[in-house]
C-alpha cells in the first residue's frame, strides 16, 4: 500500500454559535491513498461537511485544531495564500449545487480558464483551449461551442460535469466530491457516478465523497466512514461495512432502508428518535439515547454507554466507537 | 374490480402558460384508485408528479379532462363547493417545516381544518390531542411551536393535520425525502400503519424508487407528463416494461456493494427534457437505448398486457429480461 495522499489524524473542529459552542467535529481521523475513494457517510449535523471544508482550508470562522496532511504538508495553520494555491491545484471540491458555485456572468468556458490561468500562469489562448478540452473530457457534446454559453444554458447534470471539469482543469491528486448528486435525477446521478470513477481511473485520483445516501458509497466507495454527532461511529473497508456492520448505528440505518431488492411485508426496523443536536451534547456515546444494544443491555452497561464516550477501536477489519459491537454482543434482534 | 373506484383519473391534463409560450406539465393522464389502496407516482424532476397530485386535490384546476372522487366529478368546482371535499381529501408535503406556520402552536395547525369546517374550539382541540397521540407525538406538547420539533416529528405534525378532518384519500407529495435517512422508516412505518388503522387510500408521489415499492401496491412511472408504465408493483419492479422504467431501476444505488459490482446497468444519455419543448413521437426516445425510427414520429398509447400492466411503448422489454436480486431483510 502506498503513502496515503490525505491523512487527517485528531481533527477538530469548534464553531460559536448564538446557541453556544458548537464541537461540530470531534478528534476525526482519516486516511485517503491515490487512486481511492474513501465515502463519508453521515445525516445532518454529523459533521461530514464540516470535515470537508476543513480539509479544503474553507472555514474562516472555526477553530480547526489536529492534523490534516496532504501528501505529508500539514495544512492546519498554514496561512491562507498558501491553502489558496493548494486550493484548486492539489485539491478539488465540487459541490451539491452546482448552479451556486458557478458565476452566472461568465461564460463556463472563461470560468474554466480563468481557474488554469491563476494556477498555471498559462496564457489566455492555451486555457481557453484547456477549458474546451475538460469539458470534453467530461462527457459535454459539442465542448468548444459550449464553452462560449453560460451556466443557466446547461441542465443541473451538464452543470454538474462543468463543475467536475473545473475542479479538474488543475490536475488535482484530491477531489472533494459533497453530496455531488443529490440535487440530480438518479438517472442523471447515474451518469455523474459513473464519470467520477472513469476520471478517479484515468488520473489515480484520491477522493473523498461525502453523501447521506448508503447505496452511492455502496456502488463507489472503497472505505467507508459512518459520521455520528461529529464523531466517527464506524470506519471500514466497503465490503465489511455492509457485510457485517459493527456499529449498532451503521446497522440500524441498513436495517430501515427501503430497498428495491427487499421483500415488503415487515415494518421496517426504523431507528427511534432524531439525530442528536451538537448544542447539547450527550456526556457519553452521541448515539446511546437511541440505541437498540444500549437500550436492551443490562446495567453497568447501558449507564457506561450513556456517561462514557467510547473510543475508535480496531475489530476485524473495522475500526469501531461502541461499547457494545455487534462484533462482540451480537446484537440483539 | 367492481366497486366503484374512489379516485377517478381520466385525460387529465395541465397547460401552464408562461412567458415562453404553453408548458404542458401533464398531459392526458388516466388512473383509478381504489378505497385503502396505495398507487406510488415516480418519475424524475418536471415529470408531472407533483403538478397531478395538486390537480387532484384542486390546489390547481386543470386545463383538460376530469378528477372524480367519490363518484363525482370535482374537475371544476369552485372554491365553496371545494371547502366540503377537502374534509375528505388532504394532503401532506414534502418539507415539513415549511408547511407548517411558525406562528401558530401545534394545536392550532392540526385543528385548523376543523375549525374551518366549523367545530367549536374545544371539541377541535380535544380531537388535536388525539390526533398528536395517534401520529406518535406526545399530547402534552399541544402548546409547543414547529420550530420545538424535529423534521420528522413536524412532518408527523403534517400528517396529523391531514388526518384531523377524517379523510378516505391523502395525497402525499414526496413526503420523506425531505428527512434524515433514520427518520424515514420511522415515517414510512407511522404511513402503513394509519393506512391500516383508517382505511386510508394514498397517493404517494415520490422520486425514490425504494420507498414507492415499500408502500404501493401498485404503481404508476410518469416521463414528461405521461404515464409510460402503471401495474402492480410486483411486475413493474421485477419486470419493467418500458426501457425507462427498467433505466430508472438500475439507475437506483443499491446499499450492497456486491450487488452493486455485478449488476448490469442501463446508462441513459443526457437529461430529462424540458416540458416546454418536448421531443416528438415518443418523448423518451431521444434517452431510449431502444428507439427506432418509428419512435421519433408516433407517439405511442398505454396498452394493457394480461397481468393488469399498462405500458406505452412501441417495442416493450420482454417480461422477465430484468431481474433484480431478490434478498430478504438481514436477520
Amino acid at each position: 500500500m502506498s503513502q496515503p495522499l490525505l491523512s487527517v489524524s485528531d481533527l477538530t473542529v469548534d464553531f460559536t454559535t448564538r446557541g453556544g459552542e458548537v464541537r461540530a467535529v470531534d478528534s476525526l481521523a482519516f486516511s485517503v491513498e491515490r487512486g481511492r475513494t474513501l465515502g463519508i457517510v453521515g445525516e445532518s449535523g454529523s459533521g461530514k461537511t464540516v470535515t470537508s471544508m476543513a480539509v479544503m482550508g474553507l472555514h474562516t470562522s472555526a477553530r480547526v485544531t489536529g492534523s490534516i496532511r496532504l501528501d505529508g504538508r500539514e495544512l492546519v495553520g498554514l496561512p491562507e495564500a498558501e491553502l489558496a494555491r493548494l486550493r484548486g491545484r492539489r485539491m478539488a471540491m465540487i459541490f451539491q449545487d452546482p448552479l451556486s458555485s458557478l458565476h452566472p456572468y461568465y461564460t463556463v468556458g472563461e470560468q474554466i480558464a480563468e481557474h488554469h490561468r491563476v494556477h498555471f500562469n498559462s496564457g489566455r489562448k492555451a486555457a481557453r483551449s484547456r477549458a474546451v478540452e475538460m469539458l470534453a473530457e467530461v462527457g459535454i457534446p459539442e465542448p468548444a461551442r459550449r464553452a462560449r454559453e453560460y451556466p443557466h444554458q446547461f441542465s443541473g447534470g451538464m452543470r454538474q460535469r462543468v463543475m467536475i471539469a473545473m475542479a479538474l482543469a488543475c490536475e488535482p491528486e484530491l477531489l472533494i466530491a459533497d453530496e455531488p448528486t443529490t440535487a440530480l435525477d438518479v438517472t442523471v446521478q447515474a451518469q455523474i457516478l459513473e464519470l467520477i470513477a472513469r476520471i478517479q481511473q484515468d488520473r489515480g485520483l484520491a477522493v473523498l465523497l461525502i453523501t447521506h445516501d448508503l447505496g452511492v458509497v455502496a456502488r463507489v466507495a472503497h472505505e467507508v466512514l459512518v459520521m455520528y454527532g461529529g464523531r466517527a461511529a464506524e470506519r471500514a473497508p466497503v465490503d465489511d461495512l455492509f457485510a457485517a456492520p459493527a456499529h449498532p448505528y451503521t446497522r440500524g440505518l441498513l436495517d430501515s432502508l427501503p430497498r428495491l431488492d427487499a421483500t415488503d411485508d415487515q415494518p421496517l426496523p426504523a431507528i427511534p428518535g432524531s439525530p442528536p443536536s451538537l448544542l447539547t451534547p450527550a456526556p457519553g456515546c452521541a448515539f446511546a439515547p437511541r440505541c437498540a444494544v444500549a437500550a436492551a443491555a443490562s446495567e453497568p452497561e447501558r449507564s457506561h454507554c450513556g456517561t462514557v464516550r467510547p473510543e475508535l477501536a480496531a475489530s476485524q477489519r473495522h475500526l469501531v466507537a461502541c461499547h457494545l459491537s455487534l462484533h462482540t454482543t451480537g446484537g440483539v434482534r | 374490480m367492481t366497486a366503484a373506484p374512489l379516485l377517478s383519473v381520466r385525460d387529465l391534463s395541465m397547460t401552464f402558460r408562461t412567458r415562453r409560450g404553453p408548458v404542458k406539465a401533464v398531459d392526458g393522464i388516466g388512473f383509478d384508485l381504489a378505497e385503502g389502496e396505495t398507487l406510488g407516482l415516480v418519475g424524475e424532476s418536471g415529470c408531472g408528479k407533483s403538478t397531478t397530485g395538486r390537480l387532484i386535490v384542486r390546489l390547481l384546476e386543470p386545463t383538460g379532462g376530469t378528477v372524480s372522487y367519490e363518484g363525482r366529478d370535482i374537475s371544476h368546482l369552485r372554491q365553496r363547493e371545494l371547502k366540503p371535499l377537502r374534509r375528505r381529501l388532504q394532503m401532506v408535503f414534502q418539507d415539513p417545516h415549511s408547511s407548517l406556520n411558525p406562528r401558530q402552536t401545534v394545536a392550532r395547525i392540526i385543528a385548523d381544518p376543523l375549525l374551518v369546517q366549523g367545530s367549536p374550539a374545544a371539541e377541535a382541540r380535544k380531537r388535536a390531542a388525539e390526533l398528536m397521540e395517534l401520529v406518535g407525538l406526545i399530547p402534552e406538547h399541544l402548546d409547543r411551536y414547529p420550530h420545538e420539533f424535529s423534521g420528522g416529528q413536524a412532518q408527523r405534525i403534517g400528517i396529523a393535520r391531514a388526518l384531523a378532518t377524517g379523510p378516505r384519500l391523502v395525497i402525499a407529495d414526496e413526503p420523506v425525502s425531505a428527512l434524515d435517512v433514520s427518520v424515514q422508516a420511522q415515517i414510512v412505518n407511522l404511513m402503513e400503519r394509519l393506512q391500516r388503522e383508517l382505511g386510508l387510500a394514498y397517493l404517494f408521489i415520490a422520486h425514490d424508487l425504494s420507498v414507492v415499492k415499500r408502500v404501493c401496491a401498485r404503481v404508476a412511472v410518469m416521463y414528461l407528463g405521461r404515464i409510460v408504465e402503471i401495474g402492480p408493483k410486483e411486475l413493474v419492479y421485477t419486470a419493467p416494461a418500458h426501457p425507462y422504467t427498467s433505466a430508472l431501476l438500475s439507475a437506483v444505488p443499491l446499499p450492497d456493494p456486491a450487488a452493486e459490482r455485478t449488476r448490469k446497468r442501463i446508462t441513459l444519455l443526457g437529461d430529462p427534457p424540458s416540458p416546454a419543448a418536448p421531443p416528438p413521437g415518443c418523448t423518451f426516445h431521444p434517452r431510449c437505448p431502444k428507439a427506432q425510427q418509428r419512435c421519433r414520429t408516433e407517439a405511442p398509447v398505454l396498452r394493457a398486457d394480461d397481468g393488469g400492466r399498462q405500458v406505452a411503448c412501441h417495442f416493450p422489454e420482454v417480461p422477465g429480461a430484468l431481474t433484480l436480486v431478490t434478498r430478504t431483510a438481514s436477520p
